[in-house]
């Protein structure tokens, strides 16, 4: 029988599975980008499990405000990054130091 | 074993098995497309969760929107794939304890307080009812002033996007008043040597 745990444990491998990404493709917007996307969807899915076996629509109406909020940040991402490409004719991290970080 | 939970370990193998390719393969684009890969076997999990709607608004926003726009990026970009892997290697170690360390904190979270606690099933939904249905009405009821925020969160992405991205021509008809002092005749006029045509 599928129990809350299933989906809780599904959602923290992805989630880590995420984290790792970042810490892996630390030189790649793109899959930084990408990485984030799937915490975003392990966050979700415990939304979404919560959800179903508590018996309270809330958290279904917080993914739907999570899933546009992401989309906003992924349209504005990928237009900082085409501009950035632009300008530099490069986007790999360690080039983007023109503030010295 | 029940059939949905063969169907959930199903998606799942296949959920953490795209995801596991999205942050390792080599070539970006093939990242994207695992990463649809992923999308779609999420939807197929929330819809086992009878969260219908959010299921389809996942391939929909998610796999026809934002995946789209990430593959056109992708291809578009010109990326050194040589450059943009090195140091893959050297962080792995590093990554791999973060990561285990990660689920060891959050399995035992969850051990701690929900294995066991919820063992009984979900409560079933009343035959009839429609989970888009309910959804609307809580949103447009209970929920209708962030939905509202939300909207004007998609204006601000869409604005800001193409402000960021704009490279129109330019409508003023702006002159440089150095460069029109600058000017001479030579500049402007060229006296060209023809030869005169024979009358016949």
């Amino acid at each position: 029988m599928l129990t809350l745990s299933h989906f809780l444990i599904l959602g923290a491998i992805l989630f880590s599975i995420g984290v790792v990404g970042i810490f892996l493709n630390r030189k790649n917007l793109i899959v930084l980008m990408m990485a984030i996307e799937l915490m975003l969807l392990a966050v979700n899915m415990n939304f979404v499990a919560f959800s179903h076996y508590l018996g309270d629509l809330s958290g279904q109406v917080f993914v739907f405000f999570i899933l546009t909020v992401a989309a906003a940040e992924s349209a504005i991402g990928l237009a900082i990054l085409v501009v950035l490409f632009r300008n530099l004719q490069t986007i790999h991290v360690d080039d983007l130091d023109s503030l010295k970080g | 074993m029940e059939f949905k939970t063969a169907v959930f370990y199903f998606l799942s193998a296949i959920l953490v098995f795209a995801s596991l390719r999205v942050i390792t393969a080599r070539n970006p684009v093939h990242a994207a497309l695992n990463l649809i890969l992923a999308f779609f076997s999420a939807a197929g999990v929330w819809a086992l969760l009878q969260a219908e709607f959010l299921a389809i608004s996942l391939i929909l926003v998610y796999v026809g929107a934002v995946m789209v726009l990430f593959l056109f990026v992708v291809m578009m970009l010109d990326i050194n794939l040589d450059r943009i892997r090195e140091g893959f290697w050297s962080y792995l170690p590093l990554g791999a304890i973060v990561g285990l360390v990660m689920v060891a904190e959050l399995g035992a979270v969850m051990a701690a307080n929900y294995l066991g606690v919820l063992e009984t099933d979900a409560p079933q939904a009343v035959a009839g009812a429609s989970n888009t249905k309910d959804l609307g009405r809580l949103i447009y009821t209970d929920f209708v002033y962030p939905f509202e925020l939300a909207s004007v969160i998609l204006l601000v992405a869409i604005v800001a996007a193409i402000a960021i991205t704009y490279r129109g021509p330019k409508k003023t008809k702006y002159t440089d008043p150095a460069e029109q002092v600058r000017v001479r005749a030579k500049d402007r006029i060229r006296v060209l040597q023809m030869p005169a045509e024979k009358q016949d």
